[in-house]
């Protein structure tokens, strides 16, 4: 088969349309290159009443929104997630790791929770700290002008408290706590647990005549139809072209490979159309890589080439390795002081929770070595498939039975509706040689470009971590005069700790640093074997913190497209 | 509707859209989305809509078995007024359909519908959707309660079979217009968050803390640009 060549050549080709990918096609349009933006997923507007599923109702749908078709509910807007079709992964023996995949323009912004946390000073200097992983060749005070940046551009909600690891920013102002919230506040205090507004980039408050405010629907997982949370398409892909700049989407086109000439640089990327099912090649003088960090990861590897025979900047063989994912570990209690509620008013207010914990701990004093911060849901939310399920299971706190049926059931439904609490920490993993991801020389998808194999396993220090969750959720349910639900997950079930993968914010596979011996890419995410290719999503992390990763991904992505703006004008590549 | 009808509809309902105008006022700020919604494709992917077709071509229950999941599914939870019960709820159809969607439940249900049916002739010489509403009673006051701290699929599947139903009914009314309507949910609509009602913290003994309330969002200025001072204080 004979592959298509496109004779335009673009000053830049972004590969990946979400966090990363969007940064820089935002960027590098706006500093007016020619810019062509290639999407493994179709087009996706938030906006497009076909898709949207923003404001719909349970029973719109036979299945009630159960979760059959999507991991996260049907309502959720991401096509594709642990499991594509036509498109899969392996796994060493022994190890795991899931690997969720959004294909559609934006990527996993139309669906993510907008939780956006900078990381503080302590987070790029891990290995000063406590020995653990590797410090990263920046600090805090290099990529603080970018959060800024990306504060006022895309807009945050939060507020300044100068904590000294939970940097202050240009924040819109927070929503008011909600009932659940405000018994959180109280629980937590009675341990010492602070507790702040919730830093969230939904727009409270107008940023720019271009996009919508929030109107409280709660549903930021649906992806915004007038715009007002933040996803790569609605706030940066589109205004790039709205701007006039010159963007040219690919979408339904899987990037198989980087290109390469006879004195290694990359000439492009060669891509399957998923239409037509035919390769086709795109010329570029740049190329961008923002596909994830295991998507990256792969393109890389599998772009072999007698001038880079184990794949694309690949000498120092460390692509794919320090692979981590955020620690997660869950618990729910049902708390009796938030029984019989008034449903008189509407609480969905912003998507997910209006207060959070940033990591309060000590580490120095306990025995793991990074912290978490704790998220918080509950609230008397829209009833989907699942709901009433075990309708009057807590009787069994007040001696009651449990079942029945009759007109019973919809006082048990009532009294309890709202009355669950559930907190979810969130925390850092070590960054680890050991775990990575490879290619699968046996397997391919279905358009014939070899996957990867994931060698992951958590160490002791995760587990800890995770157990420490516990013993918090447990202390925070009983100060809030509730019961824990189900069985307090022990030793012999790492302590609830999720599986990597499952918190979606895989980091590190192509790190950045000084020595190429020791990274992939310099400290502009530049890879270090081959100098007109960059990557801009989370690939180049050091390690990942105690935050999540997508307000980190912008602000390098911004600051790496500033050096490739320079470096262009310069003529350096 | 027959089953064949409302895959017709459901294609036709590709191309039908309504316009849906939501609006509401709070203080002096209104608040206006205007939706276009698509009534049949529910934001459905073309490959998840062909699924669902597929689904709804199939059938899993006889008319005897969707009869006797009617009946069953009102005495779970009778009809009240002003917002019905089951039936006007479709959850027959949900039931019908969520056994499709998740084949594993095929077995408790099909296998349960049939206990039923045996139980009721043994006990009373009669199928149990035309017996005596009493006499139905009798069978479901043996199978409705549970122990909860034995895991379900540890108990006779005739309790495994109820607790199911149960949370199919149970589920299927509440997620529907008039379950809606009867547990009273507010949302799902534009509006504005200002904090919960005074009259429900007193009822559950919460105050906001004046300094947290302090920082939150002033919505009457919402739709005022925000600029920051340099050291990220807001001035709009």
């Amino acid at each position: 088969m004979q592959i298509i060549e496109n004779q335009d050549v673009y000053d830049v080709i972004v590969v990946g349309s979400g966090a990363g990918g969007g940064m820089a096609t935002k960027q590098l349009a706006d500093a007016g290159f020619k810019v062509a933006l290639v999407e493994a997923g179709p087009f996706f507007d938030p906006a497009d009443p076909k898709t949207m599923t923003q404001l719909k109702w349970p029973y719109e749908s036979p299945r009630r929104g159960a979760n059959t078709d999507r991991a996260f509910g049907e309502w959720d807007m991401s096509w594709g997630d642990w499991e594509v079709e036509g498109e899969p992964y392996t796994h060493a023996e022994g190890t795991d790791f899931m690997w969720w995949r959004s294909r559609m323009l934006g990527g996993r912004t139309n669906h993510w929770g907008r939780i956006s946390l900078r990381f503080g000073p302590k987070d790029f200097k891990g290995k000063t700290r406590d020995g653990h992983g590797d410090d990263w060749p920046i600090g805090y005070d290099d990529i603080k002008p970018y959060y800024d940046k990306v504060d006022k551009l895309i807009g945050v909600f939060g507020t300044n408290e100068g904590l000294e690891n939970d940097p202050d920013g240009f924040f819109l102002p927070p929503p008011k706590p909600r009932l659940h919230e405000l018994f959180y506040i109280d629980g937590a205090k009675k341990t010492g647990i602070p507790v702040y507004p919730s830093r969230m980039s939904m727009l409270t408050k107008r940023i720019n005549n271009e996009r919508g405010i929030c109107f409280y629907c709660g549903q930021c997982s649906r992806s915004c139809s007038v715009y007002a949370d933040f996803s790569a398409g609605s706030c940066l892909i589109f205004p790039a072209q709205k701007n006039g700049g010159q963007v040219k989407l690919f979408v339904n086109a899987m990037v198989r490979e980087v290109t390469t000439n006879e004195e290694g640089k990359a000439t492009g990327v060669s891509y399957i159309n998923k239409e037509d099912r035919k390769e086709y090649k795109l010329r570029g003088k740049v190329v961008v890589l923002g596909a994830s960090a295991c998507s990256s990861a792969r393109i890389l590897l599998n772009s072999k080439s007698p001038q880079h025979p184990n794949g694309l900047g690949n000498s120092s063989n460390l692509i794919g390795r320090y692979l981590h994912d955020s620690t997660g570990s869950s618990a729910a209690g049902f708390i009796p002081g938030l029984m019989n509620r008034k449903v008189s008013y509407n609480e969905d207010g912003t998507g997910g929770m209006h207060v959070y914990s940033p990591w309060w701990g000590d580490n120095s004093k306990l025995d793991f070595p990074r912290g978490y911060h704790i998220e918080v849901w509950g609230g008397m939310g829209q009833p989907n498939y699942g709901f009433g399920f075990n309708a009057n299971d807590f009787n069994k706190f007040f001696g009651l039975k449990v079942g029945g049926y009759g007109d019973g059931l919809r006082e048990d439904v009532k009294k309890y509706y709202g009355s669950v609490v559930g907190f979810g920490g969130r925390g850092e993993g070590i960054a680890r040689k050991e775990n990575y991801c490879e290619i699968d020389p046996t397997t391919v998808d279905k358009y014939g470009i070899p996957v990867l194999k994931f060698n992951y396993r958590w160490s002791d220090l995760e587990k800890k971590q995770a157990k420490h969750m516990q013993d918090t959720f447990e202390e925070l349910i009983h100060n809030m005069g509730g019961h824990l639900l189900g069985e307090k997950p022990g030793k012999d079930q790492d302590y609830g700790l999720l599986a990597p993968g499952q918190i979606i914010h895989e980091v590190g596979t192509t790190r950045m640093g000084d020595d190429p011996k020791t990274s992939v890419t310099n400290r502009f995410q530049q890879l270090h074997d081959v100098d007109n290719v960059f990557i801009v999503d989370a690939g180049p992390f050091v390690s990942q913190a105690d935050k999540n990763c997508t307000w980190t991904i912008m602000a390098l992505s911004w600051r790496a497209s500033d050096y490739i703006i320079e470096q262009l004008k310069q003529q350096n590549i | 509707m027959d089953r064949r009808k409302s895959i017709q509809t459901i294609i036709l309902g590709a191309s039908a859209s309504a316009v849906a105008f939501h609006g509401c006022r709070v203080e002096n700020t209104e608040v206006e989305v205007s939706t276009v919604t698509e009534t049949k494709y529910f934001g459905r992917t073309p490959e998840e809509m062909e699924r669902l077709e597929k689904l709804n071509a199939e059938q899993l229950f006889n008319a005897h078995e969707m009869e006797t999941i009617s009946v069953l599914s009102t005495i779970i939870l009778p009809p009240k007024e002003p917002h019905g019960g089951p039936i006007e709820a479709e959850v027959p159809e949900f039931i019908e359909f969520m056994g499709k969607d998740i084949p594993e439940m095929q077995m408790t249900l099909l296998g349960g519908l049939m206990w039923l049916d045996h139980r009721c002739n043994t006990k009373f010489g009669v199928e149990f959707k035309t017996a005596q509403l009493s006499q139905q009673k009798q069978i479901c006051d043996e199978i409705c309660w549970h122990n909860p701290d034995v895991s379900l699929d540890e108990q006779p599947l005739e309790i495994q079979f109820f607790a199911l139903m149960r949370n199919l009914v149970v589920s299927g009314y509440y997620t529907s217009k008039v379950g809606i309507a009867d547990l009273g949910y507010k949302g799902n609509m534009p509006n504005v968050w200002d904090g919960v009602p005074q009259e429900v913290l007193d009822q559950h003994g919460m105050a906001y803390d004046p300094e947290w309330i302090g920082k939150c969002v002033d919505q009457s200025k919402r739709h005022i640009i925000a600029e920051w001072d340099e050291e990220g204080n807001l001035l709009t």
